[in-house]
């Protein structure tokens, strides 16, 4: 079943770069393909995160926020420990951006798990709540200059290989998680939290460690993600270009997979799902498209993977959704 | 007489003003089927959950093998080979036969997950039960029978080479011909020589399988005796009323 999902993903990813490439013949360029990379990372990282946390169940809505904050965070690090601007510490700036992105997940984690709010009301209040702090400590202003540091320039325009630093970033925190969810007694843990909490507690599966734990690992990859963000527009802004990334990221994991109510998903999927919103965006683009057809393109997509996903599960169609 | 594996002494639980087991005491032998009957609310699935470290209780004293024993958690009662199959089929209907057997103890080779010891463990574990009605332990649980998912989780029971095996309403759910299949694993885990508790409604399956029987009535343990020196209609009144005419204790 998964087997079959994947390959729709690919043949709708086919269609797209064939629909594209015919209307415009730069499209399927090597250098466009890199635009498509890159453009698909920042999301590409907050769409693998949010598959482990829709696996074990949970949901977090707050991670373009996060992100937003994290890329505030760095670059204010940055300044503050070099000449107030530019040329401070790389390591130290991503050091707090990442841990304060963990401390985020942490609470996410425990208004979920103590609190016992429901996953979507308690992430889309700190979606509010971090987009406010972010724009607080940075007076809604861009923050500091990265490009004067070699290992910000290297994650914004570096290269191994031949592929973009930041593509690498992705797959290597993908491969991690992969690996994490299916060769681990961890991974399987959440699948089965997901799968039904009652009978994972009943074997003894710590579930509020295990809930809080993937919070921290989204708040810190969401960090990660916004660093990357801060270091390819130059400075930290706590929201342009973070905003509406929790979108992109949920929208790939359930086209990617990803079951509503937890323990189905795949990396695999969602970075096919999340390269198809990336081919589709750029391809939008290139052939001129209003971007503003592009939220409805996006948030259409968001629909149809959601109406695939019940419709396969068997769901009767009786009563309101659950 | 061989001592017992478990024995409960003066248990005492309470739910707030609740007063849900009250003296319990309660023994079970290894080798043998002991049926646990008793009306809705009369404390069957409390005294499991005591047993099985879900529920701490208030007072009373636990014997295992004769040793004083405090149970604080499911795992407590795991270490010391206590396996509860709950009513509700605690399985995880996305994950397969397997990975289920193996759920919150999954054997590792270093990090990694050791998925070819686990398949043949639980493979072998079904064949020492003569169970043939699944065909492949890599089926997901969804896929499965009632009878079937029964079996799989009777099954990861046993699998812990656990001594005492508590099943809460084993049967509540299936049809006849996999309630006959799911009595006859439970009987093969007795004469395995593990020591089984059988929470049962249904009398034909208690009188089917059990050595013993112990009623609970509103919290009480008001009988506990041999199946073959009582009636079903003496089981019938003791769920009942608590008390059977003539019945030697």
């Amino acid at each position: 079943m998964n087997r079959v999902q994947n390959l729709s993903l690919i043949g709708a990813l086919a269609g797209v770069l064939a629909v594209f490439g015919i209307l415009n013949d730069q499209y399927l360029s090597l250098s466009n393909l890199a635009v498509i990379g890159q453009a698909v990372t920042i999301a590409g990282l907050l769409a693998v995160v949010q598959t482990a946390v829709i696996i074990c169940g949970g949901i977090d809505i707050s991670v373009g926020s996060q992100a937003g904050l994290a890329a505030v965070v760095s670059s204010m690090v940055f300044a503050w420990t070099g000449d107030g601007l530019a040329n401070g510490n790389a390591f130290a700036a991503i050091g707090v951006a990442i841990v304060v992105g963990a401390a985020g997940g942490v609470v996410n984690g425990v208004i979920i798990v103590y609190g016992r709010v429901n996953a979507i009301i308690a992430t889309l209040a700190m979606l509010a709540a971090y987009k406010g702090i972010a724009q607080l400590i940075s007076g809604g202003r861009a923050q500091g200059y990265l490009l004067t540091n070699d290992l910000f320039i290297f994650i914004a325009r570096g290269s191994v290989l031949g592929v973009p630093a930041m593509i690498w970033i992705l797959g290597i925190v993908a491969l991690l998680v992969h690996l994490l969810l299916k060769t681990t007694d961890i991974g399987r843990n959440m699948y089965a939290i997901g799968g039904n909490a009652v009978a994972a507690r009943l074997a003894g599966i710590n579930i509020n460690k295990y809930i809080i734990s993937v919070y921290m690992l989204v708040g810190a990859v969401a960090a990660l993600a916004g660093i990357i963000l801060a270091a390819r527009s130059t400075a930290g802004h706590p929201t342009a270009g973070s905003e509406g990334l929790e979108l992109k990221a949920i929208t790939a994991a359930f086209l990617g997979g990803c079951a509503i109510a937890g323990g189905k998903g795949s990396i695999g999927g969602t970075l096919l799902a999340v390269t198809l919103l990336g081919a589709l965006e750029i391809g939008l683009t290139v052939v001129g498209v209003n971007p503003f057809w592009q939220n409805v393109a996006q948030g259409a997509l968001l629909v149809v993977a959601v109406v695939i996903q019940q419709r396969r599960t068997g769901d009767r169609a009786v009563g309101l959704p659950g | 007489m061989q001592a017992p594996l478990l024995e409960l002494r003066g248990i005492n639980k309470s739910f707030g003003p609740v007063h849900v087991l009250r003296d319990v005491a309660l023994t079970v032998r290894a080798g043998e089927v002991t049926a646990l009957v008793g009306d809705n609310g009369a404390g069957k699935s409390t005294l499991v959950k005591c047993v099985g470290g879900t529920h701490q209780i208030d007072s009373g004293e636990v014997f295992y093998e004769g040793n004083p024993v405090q149970v604080h958690s499911p795992r407590d009662a795991a270490q010391l080979g206590i396996e509860i199959v709950y009513q509700d089929l605690a399985l995880c209907d996305n994950l397969d036969i397997v990975q289920n057997m193996f759920l919150g103890r999954e054997r590792k080779r270093g990090w990694v997950l050791d998925e070819p010891e686990m398949e043949a463990l639980a493979t072998a574990t079904l064949a020492g039960l003569s169970v043939k009605t699944v065909s492949s332990v890599r089926q997901p649980v969804s896929s499965l029978s009632g009878g079937q998912r029964q079996i799989v989780a009777i099954s990861k029971a046993v699998l812990w080479n656990s001594k005492l095996v508590i099943l809460d309403e084993p049967t509540a759910a299936l049809g006849v011909a996999q309630t006959a299949q799911v009595l006859e694993l439970v009987r093969q885990l007795a004469d395995n020589g593990l020591a089984v508790v059988l929470i049962s409604h249904n009398m034909n399956d208690v009188f089917a399988v059990s050595d013993r029987i112990a009623a609970l009535y509103l919290g009480q343990m008001v009988a506990q005796v041999k199946t073959t020196d009582i009636t079903h209609a003496q089981v019938v009144e003791l769920i009942t009323s608590g008390r059977s005419e003539g019945l030697a204790q």
